[in-house]
């Protein structure tokens, strides 16, 4: 993998950190804040389904996560299973793609 | 052991060797290049370790001390001392000459690698070039140069030890002060410290910032480093 890949991949996660910070914390406040009538999936489906914001939101989410999570696992596997090379990039891609059809699967079911 | 005397375990052989015990009488102000020189004076002339200013400035004498890697010549005994016992062994991540000498080839290799030498940008003209103190990268290149390339950062890297092919903290910090310098105009260097085995292996985990026997900070330095290529990438630079 060349230098230029590799920083902007590092550059990438280190963005995707960034907006995970955010996310995860309206995400957890949310739960914790915005629950009456207990953590039910029929309150949680009332607030966001239908809602445009929560869509954007979660769709955020969602893709920070599959750039994100990939770049760590890439980096772990790396130093720790000694595995390199292009089987270790298509791995990540696979991941990355694996992440995000399910993040957005989950996003649609979600919103609706 | 007594008040009066140490107890020492010193490592003896090359990679493969043995702890090697001797007693050692205390001293005021002793350090433990001194407890070293007083067992090749006295019990075993044929104890091999590696010095030369005595006074912090030449980066010679490094050694694993009671777990540690330290300067020794400027570590005193009473410091690091485990109730009288002291355990003096060579460099960790270093391939071991003999006894207490580190081979430090693999070490300085790096430097090379991450192109840790001066190159001058054509056309300096032949007055001295001025580098405003105050400047940004003036300021910056200030804070990693007065490395003594002693090893203690290298020996005391987890990365370096998991992944061999590593740069290493003190070259990396050298090639950030070389990209601060205005004067040097490698087209190169970012290239040669990006990626897996440079800068952006590093964990920040500061095991170098903290044994530092200079107070550097060169996990700062990689910071730096990882920042400058990833904006080099993003221009098309790198």
């Amino acid at each position: 993998m060349n230098t230029r890949v590799e920083s902007l991949f590092w550059l990438a996660q280190r963005a995707s950190a960034a907006i995970l910070a955010v996310c995860v914390a309206v995400h957890l406040g949310t739960m914790i804040l915005a629950v009456r009538g207990g953590l039910t999936a029929a309150e949680i489906l009332g607030r966001v389904r239908g809602s445009a914001a929560w869509e954007v939101f979660y769709w955020v989410f969602a893709l920070a996560v599959a750039v994100h999570a990939p770049l760590g696992l890439r980096a772990i596997l790396r130093e720790w299973a000694d595995w390199r090379g292009p089987s270790l990039e298509g791995a990540t891609a696979l991941a990355a793609l694996a992440l995000a059809v399910f993040g957005i699967r989950a996003v649609a079911g979600l919103i609706g | 052991m007594s008040e009066t005397m140490l107890d020492v375990r010193v490592w003896r052989g090359g990679d493969a060797g043995a702890f090697q015990t001797f007693a050692v009488p205390r001293r005021a102000n002793q350090t433990v290049l001194d407890v070293v020189f007083w067992i090749q004076r006295h019990r075993d002339p044929t104890l091999a370790f590696r010095y030369a200013c005595r006074v912090g400035m030449c980066g010679s004498c490094a050694m694993t001390v009671n777990g540690r890697p330290r300067w020794t010549c400027r570590t005193h005994v009473a410091r690091v001392t485990n109730a009288g016992r002291l355990t003096v062994a060579p460099l960790r991540n270093l391939p071991v000459i003999k006894d207490l000498a580190a081979d430090l080839a693999p070490f300085f290799a790096k430097w090379t690698k991450a192109e840790g030498r001066f190159m001058p940008k054509a056309g300096l003209g032949p007055d001295f070039a001025v580098v405003p103190p105050e400047s940004r990268e003036r300021r910056a290149a200030d804070a990693g140069i007065e490395c003594i390339g002693c090893a203690v950062c290298y020996a005391a890297c987890d990365v370096v030890a998991w992944n061999p092919d590593y740069l290493g903290p003190a070259a990396l910090n050298r090639a950030w002060t070389l990209v601060n310098d205005i004067r040097d105009g490698s087209p190169t260097r970012l290239k040669s410290v990006a990626g897996d085995a440079g800068c952006h292996a590093c964990h920040g985990q500061e095991g170098c910032r903290r044994h530092c026997p200079k107070h550097l900070d060169p996990t700062g330095s990689i910071a730096g480093l990882k920042r400058a290529s990833a904006l080099a990438a993003l221009k098309g630079e790198l």
